[in-house]
Parts: C-alpha cells; sequence; structure tokens
C-alpha cells in the first residue's frame, strides 16, 4: 500500500493519473446536470441519488465553483508536467508538486461539497485554504523556473538562448508561470469582497451592459487570461515533450515571451483607464503567441515527415503525409491547435468583426450561447492534448495507440464542429425551423463527448487494476520521469 | 497505415488484373463507406423539412386574457442577490396579449391610421430615444419601425388586405413574432404602457423570494419550456410551440395534468411560453430587455430574474408581452 500511495502521490505519472481521476469523476457526475442529460430526466435522478442540495438562487455560484474545481486539476496536472520536465532543484520540484496537490484535492472536495451538498462553511474555509495552497506552489514555481540562474544556462545552439547563454524556452515557461500568478488575483481580489460591493455573476450574462464596475472588469478579465495561460503553458510543455528546436524554436520563443507579457497586459488593462482599447492589445498580445503555436506545429509536422521517411531514398508526398500522421499521439496536439481555428479563435474573430452587424441583433442568448460554446471547446481542446500526452506517457503502442489516439481525435472533433455549428446556426437557419439541425449536432456532441469520456474510463479502470497488481505498469511508472521520454 | 496500406493495394491490384483490384479496393473501403453514408444520413436528417403547420391541439383554458390583475404598492426583493426595490400599485395584464387581441388592435389600428403597411409589414410611429454615442449603441430615431413581420414563415397573423385575421386554433396563444416596437404601439393604443423590469418581476414573484412565479422549484407540469413535455411540442419534427395563454392552471387536457401555476398575483406564464419585452428602455444602450424565459429555454431561463435582451427590432416565435396600467 506504502508503495502505492508513494506512486499515485509522490511520483510524476502517478500524480497525473490521480488529477486525471479526480476530473474525470467530476466530469462524468456533473456532466449530468445540463443539456441532454436533463432534457431525459437523467439530472433528476443523479441530484437523488447523491442527495444533492439544488437551490435555484445559488446556481451561477455552484457552476463557478465548479469550473474552479475542475481548472485547478488541470493547472495541477500542466505544474507536474512542467517540474517532470524542467531542470529544478529536488526542493522546488517536491515543495510545488506536494503544494499544488494538497491544494487542488482540498479545494475539488471542499468546493464541491460547498456547493452542491449544503452549505458547511469549514468547506467554503477549506475550499479557499486550496486556493490559496495553489497559489503559493505557483509562486515557488516562478521561483524554481527562474531562467537568470547560471545553472540553467543552455550551450547547445539548436535552442532559442540569448548571447550569454540564458534559455528562451525557460523564459516562456517563467513569464507563463509569472503572469498566471499574478492573474489569479485579478479573481482573487473580487472574491475577497464577495458579498460586499461584489455579487456573483457569470460574464456571459452581463456582456451588453454598457457599464461594469471594476470588480465585474477584474472577474471578466480574470478567466479570460487563465484559459489563455492555461493553453500557452501547454503549448509550451508539447514543445519541450517533442524536443521543439532549431529555427523555428528561435523565432516561436521570443515570440511565445512577447505575446504572453502583452496579452497579459492587455487583460489587465480591462480594469484601468486603458479599458477601451484593451481589446486591441489582446489582439496584439495574441497574435505572437499563436504565431508561436503555429511554428511549433510547423517544425512538429515537418520532423514527423522527415523521421517517418527516412528510411526511403525519394519519399513521395502521400508518404510524407502518412509519416506525419503515423504516431496520432505525437500529431494530434498540434493538430488540435489548428482545430481550435475554427472553433475558437476564428469563431471568436468572426464574432468580433461582425459583433454589432450580425450578432448583436440576436438576443443575448444566442450571443450567451455562442460565448459558452466557444470556451467550452477550448477548455475541451486543452483536455484532448492533455490526454494525447498522457496516452505516450502510459507507453501505450501498436494499434492500442493508435486507437486511443484517433479515437481522441474523431470523438472530441465531431463534438466540437457541432459545437461550432450549434453556436452559429442562426446565421443560416430560423427559430422556426432548427429543430432537426439541433438534434443532429446533439447527437453529434453527445456521441463525441460521450465515447470520449468512456475511453477515459476504460484507461481508468484499466489503470485502477493495474495498482492491484504486484508488478503491474505502476512500479515502472514511479521511477520514470518526464524529462527522460522527451522526444530525441 | 491506412492509406499507404491503400496505395499498395492499388498499385499491386493493377498488375494483377481488375477482378482482384476491386475486390480489394472494397475490402479496405468499407469503413469509409460507412462513415461518408451516415455523414449523408445526418446531412438529410438535420435538412429535414419542418411542417410549421403541423396539426395541434386546441385547449379553451378558462383563462380570461381580459382580465387584469392589482399589484399593490411596496417593497420587494429584486433580481437574483435579493435587493429592496418598490413599486407604486399597478394592474398587468393576467396572461401575456393574445393573437386575436392583437389581430383586433391591427384592425383598429390601421383603421385609425395609427400603424400603416409598408409592403409585408406592419409598421407604426416611435418618437425615438436619446442618443448618448455609448459603444455599441445604435440610434433609434423618431420615424416609422417594424411592429409586426407579415412575411415571417411562423407569423400566425394574416392580412388579407383589408382585415387581420388569426390563423385558426391559435387565437388564445400568446401573440409572437412581435417587435418592441409593435408591442409598445399596442400596450400604447389602449393608453396602458409595457411593465418595466421591475414591476414585472414584482408581478412574478410577490414579496418573497421565490425563484419562479408558483414557488421554489420546477415541475415539467409548470410550464412550458424546452423538452417540457407539453402537448404541443414535438423534439423530433418542428420542436417547441406555444401553449394557449394560462394553459397551466391546474385543469387536465386530454389526460394531460398540469399544475396551477399561477403568480402570487394571479398571472399565468410569467415563467416559460414566451419571452416578455419589457418598457425600460435604458441610458446609452438600445437593447430592451425580455423576461420570463420561453418555450425554447431550459428551466434555468425560467427563474424570476433573469434578463434576456435584444434590438427593438426583434422578433421570435418566442417572444411576446403584456401590459400594464
Amino acid at each position: 500500500m506504502k508503495d502505492r500511495l508513494n506512486y499515485l502521490f509522490t511520483s510524476t505519472k502517478g500524480l497525473i493519473l490521480v488529477a486525471i481521476a479526480m476530473i474525470s469523476m467530476v466530469t462524468a457526475v456533473w456532466g449530468m446536470l445540463s443539456g441532454p442529460m436533463a432534457e431525459m430526466g437523467v439530472r433528476d435522478w443523479v441530484i437523488k441519488t447523491f442527495g444533492m442540495d439544488i437551490v435555484q438562487a445559488e446556481r451561477e455560484g455552484r457552476i463557478i465553483i465548479l469550473y474552479h474545481s475542475i481548472a485547478m486539476g488541470v493547472i495541477a496536472i500542466e505544474t507536474y508536467m512542467v517540474t517532470g520536465l524542467l531542470k529544478m532543484k529536488a526542493f522546488f520540484k517536491t515543495a510545488v508538486n506536494m503544494l499544488i496537490t494538497v491544494g487542488y484535492i482540498l479545494t475539488m472536495t471542499f468546493g464541491m461539497g460547498f456547493a452542491y451538498f449544503g452549505h458547511n462553511w469549514a468547506f467554503h474555509g477549506l475550499y479557499i485554504t486550496g486556493l490559496s495552497l495553489i497559489f503559493f506552489a505557483g509562486v515557488l514555481l516562478c521561483v524554481a523556473l527562474w531562467p537568470w540562474d547560471k545553472e540553467h544556462y543552455i550551450t547547445d545552439k539548436d535552442y532559442a538562448r540569448t548571447k550569454s547563454g540564458v534559455d528562451l524556452e525557460r523564459v516562456a515557461f517563467f513569464t507563463t508561470a509569472v503572469t498566471t500568478v499574478l492573474s489569479s488575483l485579478f479573481g482573487a481580489v473580487p472574491g475577497s469582497y464577495y458579498g460586499h460591493g461584489f455579487e456573483t455573476f457569470l460574464a456571459e450574462n452581463v456582456i451588453r451592459y454598457p457599464e461594469k464596475s471594476v470588480m465585474e472588469y477584474s472577474v471578466i478579465g480574470h478567466l479570460h487570461i487563465m484559459l489563455a495561460l492555461i493553453a500557452i503553458m501547454l503549448t509550451l510543455i508539447i514543445g519541450r515533450w517533442l524536443n521543439f528546436k532549431g529555427i523555428w524554436h528561435k523565432f516561436a520563443m521570443p515570440l511565445m515571451i512577447l505575446g504572453c507579457i502583452v496579452l497579459n497586459l492587455g487583460v489587465w488593462g480591462v480594469v484601468t483607464p486603458l479599458e477601451p482599447v484593451a481589446h486591441m492589445i489582446i489582439y496584439v498580445g495574441a497574435t505572437p503567441s499563436m504565431l508561436a503555436a503555429l511554428f511549433l506545429l510547423i517544425w512538429s509536422w515537418g520532423k514527423f515527415a522527415i523521421e517517418g521517411t527516412a528510411h526511403l531514398t525519394k519519399p513521395t508526398l502521400l508518404q510524407k503525409l502518412g509519416a506525419m500522421v503515423q504516431d496520432p499521439l505525437k500529431f494530434g496536439p498540434t493538430w488540435q491547435m489548428l482545430f481550435m481555428n475554427f472553433t475558437t479563435s476564428g469563431i471568436g474573430i468572426f464574432m468580433a468583426v461582425k459583433l454589432d452587424e450580425i450578432f448583436r441583433v440576436w438576443p443575448a442568448r444566442e450571443e450567451r450561447i455562442e460565448l459558452t460554446g466557444h470556451w467550452h471547446a477550448l477548455s475541451a481542446i486543452i483536455a484532448t492534448i492533455i490526454l494525447m500526452y498522457y496516452g505516450d506517457m502510459l507507453g501505450l503502442k501498436g494499434k492500442v495507440r493508435q486507437i486511443y489516439g484517433w479515437s481522441i481525435i474523431f470523438l472530441s472533433d465531431i463534438a466540437l464542429a457541432g459545437v461550432t455549428i450549434f453556436e452559429m446556426k442562426r446565421l443560416f437557419i430560423t427559430e422556426a425551423e432548427q429543430q432537426p439541425l439541433v438534434n443532429t449536432l446533439m447527437y453529434m456532441i453527445d456521441f463525441g463527448l460521450g465515447m470520449l469520456l468512456v475511453l477515459l474510463a476504460i484507461v481508468m479502470v484499466w489503470r485502477l487494476t493495474d495498482l492491484f497488481k504486484p508488478k503491474g505498469r505502476w512500479t515502472e511508472e514511479a521511477a520514470q520521469e518526464l524529462s527522460q521520454e522527451v522526444a530525441k | 497505415m491506412k492509406h499507404s496500406i491503400l496505395f499498395g493495394t492499388l498499385t499491386s491490384a493493377g498488375k494483377r488484373g481488375e477482378k482482384e483490384l476491386k475486390i480489394r479496393v472494397l475490402s479496405v473501403y468499407p469503413r469509409p463507406i460507412i462513415f461518408i453514408l451516415l455523414i449523408t444520413l445526418f446531412i438529410l436528417v438535420s435538412c429535414a423539412h419542418v411542417d410549421l403547420n403541423a396539426p395541434m391541439p386546441t385547449y379553451d383554458t378558462g383563462i380570461d386574457p381580459n382580465a387584469w390583475a392589482q399589484v399593490p404598492a411596496g417593497e420587494f426583493h429584486f433580481g437574483q442577490h435579493e435587493d429592496i426595490a418598490s413599486t407604486d400599485a399597478y394592474e398587468i395584464m393576467v396572461t401575456d396579449v393574445t393573437k386575436q387581441q392583437y389581430a383586433n388592435f391591427l384592425n383598429a389600428a390601421l383603421a385609425d391610421g395609427y400603424v400603416k403597411m409598408d409592403g409585408e409589414q406592419v409598421v407604426g410611429y416611435y418618437p425615438g430615444d436619446e442618443f448618448r454615442g455609448v459603444k455599441h449603441e445604435e440610434k433609434i430615431e423618431a420615424g416609422d419601425w417594424l411592429f409586426v413581420p407579415l412575411n415571417d414563415p411562423s407569423q400566425r397573423i394574416k392580412f388579407d388586405g383589408k382585415t387581420f385575421t388569426v390563423e385558426k386554433g391559435y387565437e388564445n396563444h400568446p401573440m409572437t413574432s412581435v417587435t418592441w416596437f409593435g408591442a409598445w404601439g399596442y400596450c400604447g393604443y389602449y393608453e396602458t404602457r409595457l411593465p418595466t423590469e421591475m414591476e414585472w418581476e414584482k408581478a412574478a414573484r410577490g414579496t418573497d423570494e421565490r425563484p419562479f412565479p408558483w414557488g421554489d422549484e420546477i415541475a415539467r407540469e409548470n410550464a412550458n419550456f424546452y423538452s417540457s413535455r407539453d402537448p404541443f411540442e414535438d423534439m423530433s419534427s418542428f420542436g417547441s410551440r406555444t401553449s394557449p395563454v394560462g394553459f397551466y392552471n391546474g385543469n387536465a387536457y386530454d389526460g394531460y395534468q398540469t399544475i396551477d401555476s399561477a403568480s402570487p398575483y394571479g398571472l399565468y406564464d410569467m415563467a416559460g411560453n414566451v419571452w416578455q419585452w419589457t418598457g425600460d428602455v435604458y441610458e446609452g444602450m438600445h437593447y430592451r430587455f425580455m423576461r420570463g424565459g420561453s418555450k425554447d429555454t431550459y428551466d434555468m431561463d425560467l427563474r424570476v430574474w433573469v434578463r434576456n435582451n435584444a434590438t427593438p427590432t426583434y422578433f421570435s416565435p418566442g417572444v411576446g408581452f403584456r401590459c400594464v396600467r
């Protein structure tokens, strides 16, 4: 038992497994409280079975705690990946992992307990304690990542670095970590005024109000930037896992650092007199960040194509394309980043351009659907990328690797395509005539997400049964570290 | 890899002869064929024609749409966070304005010159709003504005060149596909007005903290909302439709038992069926607000404090109104 607990709570792969399992359970249960599950009556059954205490006036507050619970699990996973991939002192690695583990488990357990099972205020206190521990873990991670420590200077000219040897990729990780910690304050400050000038609200419900309080702006900025930073950190993680290097790396890392800083300044600017031009600053910041991700995509796809056809003297285009998609777990993360442009970024830009002409002519409720769909899609893409990296960590090989990887790609993309069409349906169909289309889209979305959850459940059951084996895979994973598995 | 198998199969099969080629191709292609068939099936199903005139049950609910309810002056809990607000005394319609009432209005107003025809639209004069040039704000100038579109496929009021009539069976359903101007014009014609958001909420909620007009919880038999399985909806084809005003009054209709869902002041349909336009014109904003949720929204939007808004020219089969005086 001690060995198993050590694996689950001290090794990187064990910690990631626990966090994925926790998030999966929350997603599986709470996913049944809305949408078609509510229509079919499953919600009522879940509420009754689990003895949930659902007060109508508290829906928005419950949802906010639910989002935070899941998000803290995701942030913990990313932190484990960072501490597993990057060099840092053993003390920092242990301390950061320990703090964030206790933090997110407290947040998730007691936050959800408070939100859905009656208001035990001790639970609320523990929820806040959990968030505070995560914040402190973030501060410590920033210290651990300090890039100007000569110990972390690099000499390899294949990687982006300054003349003196400062590792620019580490600077990008550091910048993202620091801005994440600072941006969390934009949620924490209004939260600390709760009931004293600040009341619970969902940002999508106040979009059209011309006047918003500073606290409201702060929360709106907070939720936007945190999701963006989770995505940026994950892009850096995927780059490190794939061993991103070369000329594209040298272009990408400065852009990533610049983009991250400008993006944050723009979002923080919404609570300052810069608010009227904040969106413009955000666009300016988002562009280099997305360019950096594009460079990762170009480099990685090129690498897969070249390495996969190295044994051929004159590979054809088809053979190169075949090599590029040969490994779905390595091709998938960047493919999902590209697909994100159709489901999230592209839609967002289209909405911004046509806002007054089209979207603000529709009722606010339609705009709310687009906004919530928009960031649910981004969150889902982040989750699928994590699951693909996790598939590689598990050491999946052969057919299982292919099935696991392609299933994640196809199922999530079917669901996200459905979500995107659903968001935009008013462009091409009237309310009176939409039902058959809505039904079809719902089948696509439910099938995609449902099967994805089934796949995840199969993996989790496999991992659970593995834990009962004395010489299971967990014994190997306990000693493995992510930095040893970075692509050559 | 799938494609290289296919590539290799085609090449080698080509050397061996056409017969083998067909067999190989078929053995490789089943999955794409099934996939393409599924996609085609999905597209066909999703593009299925919706019969907007599908048969609909007709019921007399026994609730008089000409009735008004008294709301006394005083304080009440306003909004989700239970702020204390107060209103003067007023009267509010017990039900939404029905299609028959609106057709009657159009006939009288056309004869009076209060409204006029502009192609297939009924338009009327609105004196305009003060424009402050706030971001996203649009000018609402004095002039003729759209009241009711007659060419909308879900419009149940017809005009034969002389008279407005209501499609049979829809007479006691709430007036829909009416713009904010059309709602404002109706109330103004009868020397009444649209309720402010505060008046609407107080009429729906009374003076306690209930989230729904009838109490704390919602059941399918309380109101007409998305997938509430009422006799007027069929989610496999046309989806949701409006129910006659006052339908949820505790009566049974052909075996469908409703729960009496009147508000504390005796109003019906203050949650679900159709969103209701309210009268507030806010500074720096051209949007008009709606309350109550509709046949097309989930139950969360039926909570009394939930707000929706749209441009005043917006119309929909899920938006209606009622008046106060």
